[in-house]
């Protein structure tokens, strides 16, 4: 059982909600991991404050050029889709950020003369917080390219386990690859024109890759009613609603959970797992 | 000309608004939306578009079912398992191979190992990008197509045509809402910037990635500063994020307290400058003269 938690618009609370879940399911004795999939900015860690006891790079491959077999003819740069190789002078250079590791290069060059290295893009942390298995992924600052260590992270948990993936904001190519194949898309928005706009979005997403799925609305009191009329004139379930409390705004901006807040949630998040469940299975 | 860009890390923290509000200060100059995926600013803009262009991100893979002999080769060379097989369980004959759009990459190699030649390589129509008449300037956004890459590719050609556009109408400065994260459409949206200014809260959160965020651009090199929104949420942080800026050289420009009135500006489609002149108005535009300042001693 794979659950992710997704929305367009950032700052909506999938953090929030992604964390409190899975440890309001570990409370229940069951055995539950985190992955925390927003490997631009992960911040799960935060608040699960996870002891790491394992750390590892994840790389890609990307091509090197063995010069004295090169012969300059430029055959890879005119395969690369992605001007990430190219001729220059009496040398061929590549371009290690803007490559995607497709191995195309290698395929076409009539010399043999491209071998694959491997690069390290970013890092892999696991570790138990508050009793949940915590898997993080976080790229290094100045990659641009992101799937692949999503991918490598998403590798780590069995399809039979509970899992609770935390994705990045948006609705492009990192966001899919945090949600792709799993069983339910929880959407978090705000009742805000912002978060109204970017929830519209993130149902198109998840319409175009047909995933079952249900919104979640936080600060469900600080704007209007237009985004419960959208969800009801469109059909899409609306799964639990979060009032907006000063005292969680707070608690969260220190790294606290809801439920240290408000002994409430816990059986709340439960309840909407529970109810998760049911509906992926039906 | 001066192209100041506005992102945070961490998304809401406020970018948009932010921008919206300066949107109102400034004067003679063309905004841009960056945050290509999640497109708000021209929500509280109260844009109209004048012109739409279609946006081709890259080529896209498919595999023509008449030709196809289901040899299953480009399967074994596609590195984004984007080629799926379907086999029928009661027939094993009846099978196909197909590529999930959402999935290709784009890259090509497929094409070129079918030996029956029977797939096709098109360019795709991968969002469009407008350019909108505003009260406050020209505004140049986009709309990436729904599970799209190619994102900083997009960034990349709104900030050249906001470039012409600011030339050819003898503009003065660009102001750019950027998207959140550290990634490609991020570094699309900062590289050869004037000035970048980050839009931060005080949570644990955002603390931890506006300072990702400033090691990218500190790495480029580009002169920034800090606004903390919501300061008023949690003093400790805020004087956390305060003694990291001094630490970092990095100076703190505003200090925007926290107002649900904001929340009702942005309801009524406008910016909080022009919703009341109560404190959040006041602090912004403080905010606003600080950044002129640091303009004309940093900005590039």
């Amino acid at each position: 059982m794979e659950i992710s938690v997704a929305s367009g618009k950032g700052g909506t609370g999938k953090t929030t909600l992604a964390t409190n879940l899975a440890v309001a399911i570990a409370k229940k004795g069951k055995k539950v991991n985190y992955l925390d999939c927003d490997v631009e900015e992960p911040n799960g860690h935060i608040f699960l404050k996870p002891e790491v006891t394992e750390q590892s790079d994840v790389n890609v491959l990307i091509p090197r050029v063995i010069q004295d077999k090169c012969t300059l003819c430029g055959e890879c740069s005119a395969a690369c889709e992605y001007n990430a190789i190219a001729v220059l002078g009496k040398t061929v250079e590549v371009f290690d950020s803007l490559c995607h590791s497709c191995g195309g290069c290698l395929d076409v060059c009539p010399e043999g003369a491209i071998e694959e290295i491997p690069r390290a893009i970013g890092s892999i942390s696991s570790g138990v917080g508050m009793g949940v298995e915590f898997h993080e992924g976080r790229l290094n600052v100045g990659e641009l390219i992101s799937p692949p260590l999503t991918k490598e992270l998403r590798k780590l948990v069995k399809k039979s386990d509970v899992t609770i993936i935390d994705a990045p904001p948006g609705t492009s190519c990192p966001v899919i690859e945090a949600i792709n194949g799993t069983d339910f898309v929880i959407l978090v928005t705000e009742p805000t024109p912002f978060g109204l706009n970017d929830l519209k979005l993130a149902v198109e997403m998840i319409r175009e890759i047909d995933l079952p799925y249900g919104v979640v609305i936080n600060r469900s009191d600080t704007g209007d009613n237009r985004t419960e009329e959208y969800c009801h004139k469109e059909k899409i379930d609306i799964l639990m609603k979060i009032p907006f409390n000063r005292k969680i705004a707070e608690a969260y901006s220190q790294g606290d959970m809801m439920f240290d807040v408000d002994s409430k949630y816990e059986k709340s998040f439960y309840e909407l797992y529970q109810n998760i469940t049911n509906r992926a299975q039906s | 000309m001066m192209e100041l860009v506005i992102i945070s890390g961490k998304g809401g923290t406020g970018k948009t608004s932010m921008v919206g509000s300066l949107a109102s200060l400034s004067q003679n100059k063309v905004l841009v939306d960056c945050d290509v995926d999640a497109a708000d600013l021209h929500l509280i803009l109260k844009n109209n578009v004048q012109e739409t262009t279609e946006f081709i991100g890259g080529k896209e893979a498919s595999i023509n079912e008449d030709m196809c002999t289901n040899c299953g080769i480009c399967q074994d060379y596609c590195r984004f398992d984007a080629i799926k097989h379907d086999v029928n369980t009661e027939n094993p004959d009846d099978e196909k191979y197909w590529i999930e759009s959402y999935s290709c990459d784009g890259c090509g190699v497929c094409v070129r190992h079918c030996p029956e030649d029977a797939i096709d390589f098109n360019e795709v129509i991968s969002g469009e990008w407008y350019i909108s008449d505003t009260p406050y300037g020209p505004l140049v956004h986009a709309r990436l197509g729904i599970a799209q890459a190619n994102s900083g590719k997009l960034v990349s050609e709104l900030r050249q045509q906001a470039k012409q556009l600011a030339e050819q109408r003898e503009m003065d400065m660009i102001l750019i809402d950027g998207p959140p994260g550290i990634g490609c459409p991020v570094t699309a949206s900062i590289t050869g910037v004037g000035y970048v200014l980050i839009v931060t809260e005080p949570s644990m959160s955002a603390l931890h990635d506006m300072e990702r965020l400033l090691q990218l651009t500190l790495h480029f090199k580009i002169p920034t500063g800090i606004c903390i929104n919501k300061f008023d949420i949690n003093l400790d942080l805020t004087s956390r994020i305060e003694d990291f800026a001094k630490e970092q050289k990095v100076k703190i420009l505003g200090r925007i307290p926290f107002d649900h009135e904001v929340t009702k500006a942005q309801m009524a489609g406008t910016s909080i400058i022009e919703h009341n002149d109560d404190g959040v108005s006041k602090s912004i535009k403080k905010l606003w003269s600080n950044l002129n300042e640091e303009f004309r001693e940093n900005g590039q």
